[in-house]
């Protein structure tokens, strides 16, 4: 028996409103709140009511013979509480059946895997306390890191978290000629089992599904399922993976999107040899066929399939590096204000507004952007930071005196 | 005595600094008693009444007049597209930028028709309203005889200049507020320059904002130099501005406040600042304004790892720019090349100490400040620290700069000017 495993990506960060240099020092509020929760109730009627209504329906239909995965950032769960308590309601339907998985990732959504382990614990540990609250003590067993960044170290250090599994892209220059539709496990810990996506048939659904220049345009259950039989008979997993949003928000309703997930599970279960598991059920069940050496970090984005979609250009590094100089700091300051602040500025979608990649991703990050450019992400981001500088210097002085 | 003024815009409908300076110099006139005739493209209705103002826009053009025909036989050149503007305020550089290249074919057309709307901004159509206003200088010249001196501001309205000299006979006066040099550096416009040039050689006398302006005026367009009188601009008030804007921040600031552009300088203020920054870690340094090189600012800001310390304002308007002048405890200007530059006086009316590059023109009105070349970013640095620490400089500044200030009246300028009115004319008669 050969399986498929899905994995959905659940993330909004919060967005910073525009913060001029004049409100330096005077203004200590980011975020902006109009746009996070317009956003959130927008892509809540389009993709996460219905999506997660169709996944129940499955899920019942097919008396949990179908199942997904769901990482759902903390920044998002946040929103959920604030903005829309009835989708948070329909993902704890979803987790009571028994045939969801819930993902441990960083509370963030940051990029703390790559600068800090002790600020990555403690993120990942944030992350998996909330889902303990809401899920009703629902504790998970799986890792993915933000945007599926992953490095033989990453995996080390998770593995160390007590972490068996974790998902990662299944990028061709790591891959060569090997296959993605294995288990493997860590190169340094290979008690990690590490499960890459199937990028070709991810991306399929993902971001060629609904366009009409697509060679394979209409993509079809019986086209799908086609491709699926012409794998070899050995290899045992399909990994799934893609952003939630997929469903309804960036494939529109129009395209047919929700139909041919309505149709998918039945139409595998009829005219294919597969079935479906979460991550924690693929790497129980096979067995890893060897390590796989990642030394430097990828990640699912771009054509590269590596960092430079957050880190790299002076913009993103000096952001970066400004940023974290202060993590030791922060630790010492008992303000919830700070803290929450703290966090929500290491989400990665900032970093990502900074990138300068025009010519070849650029229309996927303009689309995603709510900046007319990378710069002017970049000069909102600093105008904040240094405000938030300042409220940690005025913390400090404060400190010293008492 | 009755002067006939071409200027391009005027307050408070201005982009630039060009209507600013016309207007001070209307008002100083007026002061004087002088009688203007003030040419605009495009009337607005709300302008002070300082002059008998005529709108282009209101003037019919007598296209059987042949003396017409062969003035347009010399503006064809102007059909050159050109997308080089000046004083592009930068919302409308961003529009600007957009334009593609003109189709020119229409312009005869339109042209010689009877009544023309101008826009009298600086759009896609300015190389055809400035053919266009030619000739309604030629048209005003003929129409009225009541004037004795003919003063036309800067290139966009030489031609016109140029056209109501020949048709009335009357004396000209180029006025030179920039140059194509200023603007553009070594890579001109052509079409701009031969305009520039042609008003310059077609004036009775010359006049330019300062004495580095007439350097320009001499080496690059080869005009002799007794033909170029220097007319420093002024301040239309010289009071102190008391502010109510209080600095939300606990560290010193240091502003730069203009065009992001070649002619600024920006990257040297950029470079100045990593100095005093590496050095002195309480100061932050404020970039106001938009330009096409804004990005390759940011790009370096960030690439030099100063990105908390320095900071981008975008466009500054109104309220907001004396906001920024107030909250700002030194001022820069490191100008490639300013004929004037208005805005270190303007920080003085805030009691805020400049640092002025010693290629711009207000160096030689601005006594009490610190004048650096504009590519030594050494000295600028030292000088922005010194402001920022010895208070005993910066005090001086504040107290002798608003005296010298009281100086620069429109009042003097406008005298100066009456005089050399009367020298053109008592050399025609």
């Amino acid at each position: 028996m050969r399986t498929i495993c899905f994995y959905f990506q659940v993330h909004q960060p919060y967005r910073l409103k525009p913060y001029r240099f004049f409100e330096i020092g005077d203004d200590h509020y980011y975020w902006d709140d109009f746009s996070n929760r317009s956003i959130i109730r927008k892509v809540a009627q389009k993709c996460y009511l219905p999506m997660n209504a169709l996944l129940l329906e499955l899920i019942n239909q097919h008396k949990g013979a179908f199942k997904v995965a769901f990482s759902i950032s903390g920044t998002f769960l946040n929103q959920m509480e604030e903005y829309a308590p009835d989708v948070l309601e329909s993902f704890q339907k979803l987790v009571a059946t028994g045939h969801v998985e819930l993902l441990n990732e960083t509370y963030a959504h940051s990029l703390a895997s790559l600068k800090s382990k002790e600020e990555f614990q403690r993120l990942v540990q944030k992350h998996q306390d909330k889902i303990k609250q809401l899920f009703n003590g629902y504790t998970p067993k799986t890792f993915r890191n933000t945007e599926l960044i992953y490095s033989d170290q990453i995996g080390a250090m998770v593995a160390e978290m007590g972490y068996e599994t974790i998902l990662t892209e299944g990028a061709k220059h790591i891959l060569g000629w090997k296959s993605p539709n294995y288990l493997y496990c860590n190169s340094i810990e290979p008690k990690l089992k590490v499960l890459l996506k199937n990028f070709q048939l991810s991306d399929d659904i993902a971001f060629r599904f609904g366009n009409r220049s697509w060679e394979d345009y209409p993509l079809t259950t019986e086209k799908f399922i086609k491709w699926i039989n012409a794998i070899p008979k050995e290899e045992e997993v399909i990994n799934l993976f893609m952003d939630y949003e997929t469903f309804g928000e960036h494939q529109w309703a129009e395209t047919g999107i929700f139909d041919f997930m309505k149709r998918l599970p039945e139409e595998i279960f009829k005219h294919s040899d597969f079935n479906f598991s979460t991550p924690s059920e693929v790497a129980a069940a096979l067995s890893p066929v060897g390590k796989i050496h990642v030394p430097t970090p990828i990640s699912w984005a771009d054509e590269e399939r590596d960092l430079t979609a957050w880190l790299g250009n002076d913009l993103q590094d000096e952001a970066f590096e400004r940023l974290y100089e202060l993590e030791n700091k922060v630790k010492g300051i008992d303000d919830p204000e700070i803290q929450r602040d703290w966090d929500y500025l290491q989400t990665s979608d900032h970093f990502y507004y900074m990138c300068t990649k025009f010519f070849s991703d650029g229309d996927i990050h303009a689309y995603f952007s709510p900046y007319d450019s990378p710069y002017e992400a970049f000069i909102n981001y600093m105008n904040v930071l240094s405000d938030f500088i300042l409220r940690i210097k005025e913390k400090e002085k404060v400190a010293t005196t008492l | 005595m009755k002067v006939l003024m071409f200027g391009w815009e005027f307050p408070p409908h201005i982009s630039g600094g060009l209507g600013t300076a016309c207007y001070g110099l209307v008002k100083g006139l007026a002061h004087h008693n002088q009688d203007i005739i003030f040419v605009v493209p495009k009337l607005w209705g709300d302008e002070e009444p300082l002059a008998s103002f005529v709108n282009a826009s209101d003037v019919s053009i007598d296209y059987r007049e042949k003396r017409f025909k062969k003035l347009w036989k010399n503006l064809t050149y102007l059909e050159v597209s050109s997308f080089l503007v000046p004083y592009l305020g930068p919302e409308a550089f961003e529009k600007f930028t957009d334009y593609a290249i003109h189709d020119r074919s229409d312009v005869d057309e339109s042209i010689f028709s009877t009544k023309y709307e101008f826009s009298g901004k600086y759009g896609k159509n300015l190389m055809e309203e400035v053919s266009r206003y030619a000739l309604t200088g030629a048209q005003i010249a003929r129409d009225r005889s009541d004037f004795d001196i003919i003063h036309a501001h800067d290139w966009l309205s030489f031609p016109a200049g140029i056209a109501a000299k020949e048709i009335s006979g009357k004396p000209l006066v180029a006025h030179v507020h920039a140059t194509e040099y200023d603007r553009s550096g070594q890579s001109v416009n052509q079409p701009v320059y031969d305009i520039e040039r042609a008003g310059m050689e077609a004036a009775d006398h010359i006049l330019a904002v300062s004495q580095l302006t007439k350097n320009t005026i001499v080496k690059y367009y080869g005009i002799p130099e007794h033909k170029v009188s220097v007319l420093h601009n002024a301040v239309l008030d010289a009071s102190i501005i008391k502010s109510s804007y209080n600095k939300t921040v606990p560290e010193k600031i240091v502003t730069f406040l203009g065009r992001i552009t070649f002619q600024k300088g920006p990257e040297y203020f950029v470079e100045a600042a990593k100095k005093v920054i590496d050095r002195d870690p309480n100061v932050r340094f404020v970039m106001a304004g938009s330009g096409d090189l804004l990005n390759r600012m940011i790009d370096r800001v960030a690439e030099l790892r100063i990105g908390t310390k320095f900071h981008f304002t975008g466009f500054l308007k109104g309220d907001d720019v004396d906001h920024m002048y107030a909250i700002s405890d030194v001022y820069v200007m490191p100008s490639v090349s300013e004929p004037f530059g208005i805005s270190p006086l303007e920080a003085v009316r805030h009691n805020t100490p400049v640092i002025i590059s010693k290629q711009s023109g207000v160096a030689e009105v601005l006594n009490n400040a610190i004048k650096v070349d504009f590519w030594d970013i050494d000295s600028m640095a030292d000088s922005i620290f010194a402001l920022l620490h010895y208070d005993g400089i910066s005090r001086m500044f504040k107290e002798l700069g608003s005296e010298e200030l009281k100086k620069l009246k429109w009042e003097h300028v406008a005298a100066k000017l009456v005089t050399v009115y009367q020298n053109i004319l008592s050399k025609q008669s």
